[in-house]
């Protein structure tokens, strides 16, 4: 089996993030780490193949780490090797800064393309969103560009191999669902059911000498008008640092502090 | 040139969601024609009641939808039925509401149709040059962003409650066009529903549109009984930090935060809520913030409205007897 996850190396959330002028949100910083919502997209690729060992004399499962993004990225990959994938990815190039959600979907379809042309891909998972922008759009996109059936947001993702078909369960916000498709397939995963692997220390140590194959535009035969900036269809015109919320009131109780508040309430026209 | 602006309508059976509401009163603002379309199992679009709702809030006009040999509610059919209508009804702009579902839609159709998406959009007007312009709130509600639309459709999902809903002065309702039928892609029908089974209807209203969320975190306890009674005498759903779904005191569905619901409420209680920064991305959109919390070093106070130092097993109660009290006064005089 050959499952390729997606991965993005984002500003850590707990950190000082900001825009730079240009609009963009500035990357590359040390606090920037693998996106922990990939690490559990990860968690649930390696589970899926280790549910079916190689039989006798077949190739051994491959479970691919693949991000698109700036030389910092490749921290995420690294990452991702040391928690158990065999092979990473990085799409590298100076004209992917920029993207936009689809303008990376696109990306990474070009890449999850080249790859099964090598040898076939059977399912692409990604995390349920990227805690940068949180647009939870790339799945999507990813499964539009490659043509390939999508089934997102899984909390529970079981292949058959012989029958070459996946099939998942996912919750929306109306129904709880089980879903199946035939192979190649993108999913997504929540960050409920899959609850990601600490690397093993000898994994970090293996990580760091694993070699990372690079990939840029011209390797994967896309036109840079098409991804970017200029290959993006949405641009951001202006961000700002929102103000703290005016007249903010903090009293500590003393028996009237419930009274107080259901005043602010009515003043508020709540009650 | 005439701009046309079609809206998702969300629905279940004939009932219409609220949002649809909103999104039609947005659309208004942008545009003199405004459609709705109506995805469904059969041809026949809205009933009367649903027509005259979608009217009262600005749709010129319903786009009845099928798309055959395909589940309705997949992401790839809801797109082949908005493909289909767009080939019909020539628009540069399409709202659809915020949940995941909607945002799958978003970039399924931008990446099939060469458009360009927003999401969690609070605000859409347009600008000079006559593009789109969405602004949003953007890393767990410390930035606000604005961002144009360049592609050749503009696709913004909103966030519940950024529009006050406000009905047209003269009111018709939506007259209903030739239903666009259509079969279903390849892609779509891919995708096999084994099972479905619809969540349980609550008498509540639901978390993502609720105007008053009451949300408690790993301070109740597990005790959510208090919440639900003060939700009740608000109106309001009951919500949950993740350390609280976790814990199985409340199903996940209630989880507000980045990967759980996103909320937009006009009142968000917070009880036993830390403030933790996953969280907050999924609720700062709330306009008045009120937090009860025990530690004043919380890091909710740093962005709630009115805050509480105190204990919420004594807070809440009170506070839901006070307002019970004071709506009994009123009906009593
Ligand atoms: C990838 C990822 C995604 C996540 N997504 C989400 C998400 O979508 N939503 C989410 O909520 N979290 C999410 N989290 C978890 C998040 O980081 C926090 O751990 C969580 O929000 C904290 O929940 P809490 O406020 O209930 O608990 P705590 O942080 O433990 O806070 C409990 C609070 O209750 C107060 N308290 C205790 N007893 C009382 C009392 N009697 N009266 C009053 N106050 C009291 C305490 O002072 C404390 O401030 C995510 C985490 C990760 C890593
Ligand atoms: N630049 C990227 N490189 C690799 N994977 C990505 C990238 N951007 C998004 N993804 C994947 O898409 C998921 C959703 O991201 P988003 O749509 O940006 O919220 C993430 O959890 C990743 O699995």
């Amino acid at each position: 089996m050959r499952v390729v996850v997606c991965v993005k190396h984002v500003p850590d959330i707990q950190s000082e993030r900001r825009f730079r002028a240009d609009g963009l949100l500035e990357r590359g910083g040390d606090d920037d780490t693998l996106n922990e919502l990939d690490e559990d997209a990860l968690e649930a690729g390696l589970r899926l193949v280790e549910a079916h060992p190689p039989a006798e004399g077949d190739d051994p499962h491959d479970v691919v780490v693949l991000t698109v993004g700036p030389a910092a990225a490749v921290d995420a990959l690294r990452r991702g090797l040391a928690m158990g994938a065999t092979t990473a990815v990085h799409v590298l190039d100076a004209g992917v800064e920029g993207s936009d959600a689809l303008a990376t979907a696109r990306v990474l379809g070009a890449a999850v393309a080249a790859l099964h042309a090598e040898s076939p891909v059977d399912v692409v998972v990604a995390g349920m969103a990227g805690l940068d922008g949180l647009t939870s759009l790339v799945p999507a996109a990813l499964a539009a560009v490659l043509d390939w059936p999508q089934l997102t947001l899984a909390d529970r993702i079981d292949v058959d191999p012989a029958a070459r078909t996946v099939e998942v369960r996912r919750e929306t916000s109306t129904a709880v669902e089980t879903l199946t498709a035939p192979l190649p397939v993108v999913v997504s995963v929540t960050d409920q059911a899959f609850r990601a692997r600490f690397p093993a220390f000898t994994g970090i140590l293996a990580a760091r000498k694993a070699p990372v194959r690079v990939l840029d535009l011209a390797a994967l035969g896309l036109d840079p008008a098409t991804v970017g900036l200029q290959g993006s269809t949405t641009r951001v015109l202006e961000t700002s640092e929102r103000p703290e919320r005016p007249d903010r009131v903090l009293v500590t109780d003393d028996g009237s502090a419930a009274l107080a508040l259901a005043d602010y309430l009515a003043q508020k026209g709540f009650a | 040139m005439s701009t046309t602006v079609l809206v998702l309508v969300d629905h279940e059976g004939a009932r219409v969601h609220p949002t649809a509401t909103e999104l039609l009163t947005l659309a208004r603002s942008l545009a003199d024609d405004v459609r709705a379309v109506w995805i469904d199992e059969g041809p026949t679009g809205p009933d009367a009641a649903a027509r005259e709702l979608l009217g009262r809030f600005g749709a010129s006009g319903v786009v009845p939808v099928q798309v055959t040999g395909a589940d309705p509610h997949l992401t790839a059919t809801v797109v082949d039925g908005l493909r289909a209508v767009l080939g019909a009804v020539p628009a540069s702009l399409l709202l659809l509401g915020s949940t995941f579902e909607d945002r799958e839609v978003a970039a399924r159709l931008a990446v099939l149709t060469g458009g360009g998406v927003v999401t969690g959009a609070t605000t859409v007007v347009r600008d000079g040059d006559g593009r789109f312009v969405a602004g949003k709130e953007v890393l767990a509600g410390s930035w606000s962003s604005r961002c144009a639309i360049t592609g050749d459709l503009a696709v913004v999902t909103v966030k519940p409650h950024s529009t006050q809903a406000v009905p047209v002065d003269a009111p018709v309702a939506a007259v209903a066009a030739e239903p666009v039928v259509v079969e279903a892609s390849a892609a779509a029908r891919a995708v096999t529903v084994v099972e479905r089974a619809p969540r349980p209807a609550s008498d509540r209203p639901s978390l993502a549109d609720a105007e008053v969320v009451v949300v408690g975190g790993r301070g109740t306890n597990g005790d959510f009984a208090p919440l639900e009674e003060l939700a009740d005498v608000l109106g309001g759903a009951v919500g949950a930090t993740r350390v609280a779904t976790d814990e199985g005191w409340i199903g996940h569905e209630a989880q507000v935060g980045q990967t759980g619901v996103t909320i937009s409420p006009r009142l968000y209680v917070g009880a036993g809520v830390s403030g933790a920064v996953h969280h907050r991305g999924g609720m700062d959109a709330a306009v008045t913030v009120v937090a009860v919390n025990e530690d004043p070093d919380a890091p909710i106070f740093e962005f709630a409205d009115y805050g509480i130092v105190g204990d919420l097993t004594e807070v809440v109660p009170a506070l839901t007897q006070e307002l019970r009290r004071r709506r009994e006064a009123r009906a009593g005089s």
